[in-house]
């Protein structure tokens, strides 16, 4: 169970609060117009926000706000960057499993394993520069895989993909991140129909409580239906 | 995203306690050679040392604007042109800054002496001779020493424009001029000023030789004299917290006119954009007058050292020996104290910047002695001491040049890296190291390059057995030897020249990394 | 930076080992006396052979920077001996109570009586401006101030010859100091921090003479083989420099320290001077002066020199006239 206790977000100027549960594994997504601070309420639970932050957040009540990123029960995907371009596909996902790159055997079949997983078979030895987007993504994914932590973040990390190939990523998600608490940033409805069992709507400084899917679309509040339908 | 102090911390507090120390490291000279005064010396400033304060400021106000402004149109040029043997004239652009000062004067000398180009090239017209003692001398000898780190300054900002601005500026019709690349400058300049401004202000044998007379003292000079021929530590001490209150309090003034920080890019990498044949030419121009400007002179050092390579003086392999030393271990050294100051920044970065270019190095290196003498025998410690020193003079243009690309490794990487775990060691290895290359190349070489041809507290410390190159030749030079000199002269420079060449080669390697 | 640091302190160390067997007498000189080509190995090679020690030097940058380390250092420091003070310090050093009388003497050849019994002369020198043959020599320093031919020298501030015109001009002109540099002013082409500079400049071409010593011309003429430099004599003398040796009084080698002063001024020593430091030697070598180490008309026919404390008083009002009559 992730918690959000009274959380309240200040960077100059900007604020935003969050104030609710979720329970257990779930696909959620959240959704609001540019600038409501969908992709700051990302980083607040994973830890890239510093002092900035009040409130408490726990996870199967366990209080994880106090933590470095790193020691968070959270992974996350950002919008890019994900992949060290200096490293190799293969070291990029062993930095899943251990920061100073030192391998067992044991981890390079784990990290092969996953490459497999999501379609990259043998690609330990790339660069990152030689995959296509589609495939670098892929490869993020398999890192995060490797990451095991129980919530993972997704600050739209494909929407430099077309559509055809972020659908595939949407369920490949899905399927490799099953178990998971997954969050993930979007600006399309159509991915929250496709990939979302609730949906946090973030605007005028409040992320709402999540709301099942697909109901919160097919009757959707006021506000929330505003925005829809300023974006037709 | 701002930078998390968060992510940082291990690095940084390893630079906020470098920092720290740095500032006990000049309290403790200032200090020694401070109180030990005499009890009967009243540190009393006469009308030379008043005078030599005004003209002190003068050039180095006069020299750091003339440099900036002459940097302008050749940044431009440099930046927008691609041609042969570009990168091999940027590297050359550092020489003069590496070398030491009686041979890049008398390299100037041989081109804008009384008997050098320029003047038989005005007798062949019937015109001159054309004198550049004075004060017209103190600014071209510090234009030819600190040009090339004003157009390195600048060409990082051109650099950093993005190319895709001057295509939509263009694409608008409207004037890259005002609309990139004076805003640009109006960042940039200022603290390229500053530090020029630092640097000349405690010029000493420039200011003294190419000033013609005691008009063009500065106060280094009446900071030599206290401490030399009258033996008035105090005197010197107050002389030294006078130039650098006012090196501090120019740096603060200049700095303030900058707007943010440029985020700099690699130098080689011209900014490819159309523009019209006048411009063209203009551009060539300015770069062969820059190239002959700066180049011309270390051609005659170069030309002169060769007569004497046959026989060179003994001592010499020795001598480079020891200066290869202490230029790797301060190239080595320096990147890593930037890299770890740069991560604290603020105060820390300030201070590192700001004390190695503002207290008078013959007071440091006084106080270094008092200080060491009591405890230890000051020619063990020659070789070290020459090396911290020399590292910390650099520091403040490794930092110059690292702070902004670990703000670049931070702003890409940071987030992913902290998400990852990746703290102290491991964050260096798999972040900061590949993603900063270029940049600690580059400082490293810089720094060891530096260190090749400074003469620096060497003199003060060394034994009989203990010469560095620039020593040597030195002694060379006070003994009629005037061709080993040359000699010597012409083996450093290229010894410099390829420190610089080789760790900034290193940083450049990876072309992945790019 | 580590292993650099390990690998100097370890020499440092077997420098101590090697020490204890033999007394160390360490001395303390300027660069260019210890260097490969100054009398410093001769000297070396030969003292060790009698007296059964080590010798050391330690070395400053000039005699300037000898007196302020020995200053800094006072009674701590190592150095038994100090050899390259001169006329113009040795007030300055008398005054420091650094140094102790030695007693030691010889038959000296200098152009003035010597009767100090704590400062050693080792060799001497006029200053005097250097030239090409070419060059019409002038007949003194105002004759030079009204010719239109140019000269280099050096700050007096930071440079012992520097210092040794505004003597030069002082003893010479007395009162008239101030009127001479500023005669001198338009004939100076620039003032350089040291020797060094002023010199290199010179050979660049930048100026008709430089101000150095009249054995200057010797060392073109026997390391060259090149006749063409000259010194000029002037009719109202040239100034004195007069290089000395001390024994400090805080030595722990006290009869060591006498030794070594005895023996700088003994046939040994003196015979390697003249092309070795090029400077006259205190006492006239058994074997005489080498071939061609001076030329008749580079000889002044009289030798000025201020009493040290004279000139030690004069000091600092005759710098501030020399700057204000050259910043006009």
């Amino acid at each position: 169970m992730l918690r959000l206790d009274r959380i309240d977000i200040v960077q100059d100027g900007f604020r935003l609060g969050a104030d609710w549960t979720v329970e257990g594994a779930a696909r959620i997504v959240v959704i609001g117009p540019s600038g409501a601070g969908k992709s700051t309420l990302l980083s607040a639970i994973g830890g890239f926000l510093g002092g900035d932050v009040t409130g408490t957040m726990t996870w199967q009540g366990e209080r994880f706000d106090p933590l470095p990123p790193s020691k968070r029960p959270v992974a996350t995907l950002f919008q890019d960057n994900n992949l060290f371009p200096h490293l190799t596909v293969g070291q990029n996902l062993t930095l899943g499993l251990r920061p100073d790159l030192k391998t067992t055997p044991k981890d390079r079949e784990r990290v092969a394993r996953a490459l497999s997983e999501v379609g990259l078979d043998g690609t330990e030895d790339r660069l990152p520069a030689t995959l296509s987007g589609g495939q670098a993504s892929r490869a993020a994914l398999a890192r995060v895989m490797l990451q095991d932590r129980p919530i993972v973040l997704l600050d739209e990390p494909f929407a430099a993909l077309g559509p055809a190939m972020k659908e595939e990523m949407l369920d490949l998600v899905a399927a490799k991140l099953a178990g998971r608490l997954v969050l993930m940033v979007t600006h399309d409805p159509a991915d929250a129909r496709r990939f979302g069992e609730a949906l946090v709507f973030v605007d005028g400084g409040v992320a709402e409580a999540p709301l099942p899917l697909p109901d919160a679309l097919e009757s959707p509040t006021k506000r929330l239906a505003a925005y829809l339908g300023s974006r037709k | 995203m701002a930078r998390r102090a968060l992510s940082v911390s291990p690095l940084g507090r390893v630079g906020a306690a470098l920092a720290v120390l740095i500032c006990g490291l000049y309290l403790v000279a200032g200090l020694a050679v401070g109180v030990r005064a005499p009890s009967d010396s009243i540190a009393r400033l006469t009308d030379g040392d008043w005078a030599a304060l005004r003209f002190t400021v003068l050039q180095a106000v006069v020299s750091a604007g003339v440099s900036v402004a002459l940097a302008v149109p050749v940044a431009r040029a440099l930046a927008r042109r691609r041609f042969i043997g570009r990168g091999l004239l940027i590297a050359l652009l550092g020489a003069p800054f590496v070398l030491p000062v009686i041979v890049a004067v008398l390299g100037l000398l041989s081109v804008f002496g009384r008997g050098g180009l320029i003047n038989d090239a005005l007798a062949l017209v019937g015109m001159g001779p054309w004198s550049i003692y004075g004060l017209q001398g103190v600014v071209i000898g510090h234009v030819f020493f600190n040009l090339p780190l004003a157009v390195r300054f600048l060409l990082a900002g051109w650099q950093a424009i993005p190319a895709e601005r001057f295509r939509l500026t263009e694409g608008l019709g409207g004037s890259v001029w005002h609309l990139l690349e004076r805003p640009m400058l109006r960042e940039v300049a200022p603290s390229a000023f500053a530090a020029i401004f630092l640097i000349c202000l405690s010029s000493f044998a420039v200011a003294l030789t190419l000033g013609g007379g005691p008009s063009a003292t500065t106060i280094e000079v009446a900071i030599y004299q206290a401490l030399r021929f009258e033996f008035d530590l105090q005197k010197a001490a107050v002389l030294a917290a006078l130039q650098a209150a006012l090196g501090i309090g120019g740096a603060l003034v200049a700095l303030r006119l900058s707007v943010g920080m440029v985020q700099g890019a690699g130098l080689d990498r011209p900014v490819l954009r159309q523009s019209g044949r006048v411009a063209g030419f203009v551009d060539g121009v300015v770069i062969l007058a820059a190239a002959a400007f700066l180049v011309l002179p270390l051609g005659m050092v170069a030309a002169k050292g060769v007569a004497g390579l046959g026989d060179l003086p003994d001592g010499l392999p020795a001598a480079a020996i020891r200066s290869l030393c202490i230029a790797l271990s301060v190239a080595v050294a320096t990147p890593a104290l930037a890299l770890a100051i740069a991560a604290r920044g603020g105060a820390a970065q300030g201070v590192a910047m700001a004390l190695p270019l503002s207290v008078s190095g013959l007071v440091m290196g006084t106080g270094l002695f008092i200080a060491i003498n009591p405890v230890i025998d000051p020619a063990v410690l020659a070789l070290p001491v020459t090396a911290l020193m020399n590292c910390l003079i650099a520091l403040p243009f490794a930092i110059r040049v690292v702070a902004p690309a670990l703000a670049r490794a931070e702003q890409a990487y940071g987030p992913l890296a902290d998400g990852l775990g990746l703290h102290g060691v491991a964050r260096v290895r798999v972040l900061y190291l590949p993603r900063m290359r270029r940049a600690l190349g580059f400082s490293a070489g810089l720094a060891g390059a530096m260190a090749v041809g400074d003469l620096g507290v060497i003199v003060l410390f060394a034994g009989q057995s203990q010469e560095t190159l620039p020593l040597l030749m030195y002694r060379l030079m006070g003994a009629y030897r005037t061709t080993d000199a040359a000699a010597v002269a012409l083996v450093l420079l290229v010894m410099s020249l390829s420190v610089f060449w080789v760790f900034d080669r290193g940083g450049r390697a990876d072309a992945a990394s790019g | 930076m580590k292993y650099l640091h390990l690998s100097v302190a370890g020499l440092a160390l077997a420098a101590t080992a090697a020490s204890a067997q033999v007394p160390t007498l360490t001395v303390y000189t300027y660069d260019s006396f210890a260097s490969d080509w100054g009398p410093g190995p001769a000297v070396e090679a030969a003292f060790e052979q009698v007296c059964g020690c080590d010798l050391r030097f330690v070395t400053a940058g000039d005699g300037a920077a000898l007196l302020a380390r020995l200053r800094l250092e006072g009674a701590r420091t190592e150095a038994d001996v100090v050899v390259g003070l001169d006329t113009a310090l040795m007030s300055a050093a008398r005054d420091s109570g650094l140094f102790a009388a030695s007693g030691v003497s010889a038959d000296y050849a200098l152009p003035v009586d010597w009767t100090d019994d704590t400062f050693v002369p080792f060799d001497w020198g006029w200053f005097a401006f250097v030239a090409d043959r070419g060059v019409a020599a002038p007949a003194s320093i105002e004759a030079l101030a009204a010719s239109d031919i140019s000269i280099v020298i050096q700050d007096p501030r930071s440079s012992t010859p520097g210092l040794g015109l505004l003597m030069w001009v002082r003893a010479a002109y007395g009162d008239r100091a101030s009127e001479v540099w500023t005669a001198l002013s338009d004939n100076i082409v620039t003032v350089t921090p040291g020797w060094s500079e002023a010199y290199g400049l010179f050979l660049e071409g930048e100026a008709d003479a430089v101000l150095s010593y009249t054995t200057s011309p010797a060392y073109h003429r026997i390391a060259e083989g090149d006749a063409t430099k000259t010194a000029w004599a002037f009719a109202e003398g040239n100034y004195l420099q007069i290089e000395v040796a001390a024994k400090l009084g805080s030595t722990d080698q006290g009869e060591l320290a006498d030794r070594f002063l005895a023996f700088l001024v003994s046939d040994a020593v003196q015979s390697v001077i003249p092309t070795t430091n090029w400077m006259y030697p205190a006492v006239m070598p058994e074997s005489g002066l080498p071939e061609g180490f001076d030329a008749a008309d580079e000889r002044p026919a009289v030798s000025l020199l201020l009493d040290p404390s004279e000139a030690e008083s004069l000091r600092r009002e005759a710098i501030e006239e020399w700057r204000a009559a050259l910043s006009r």
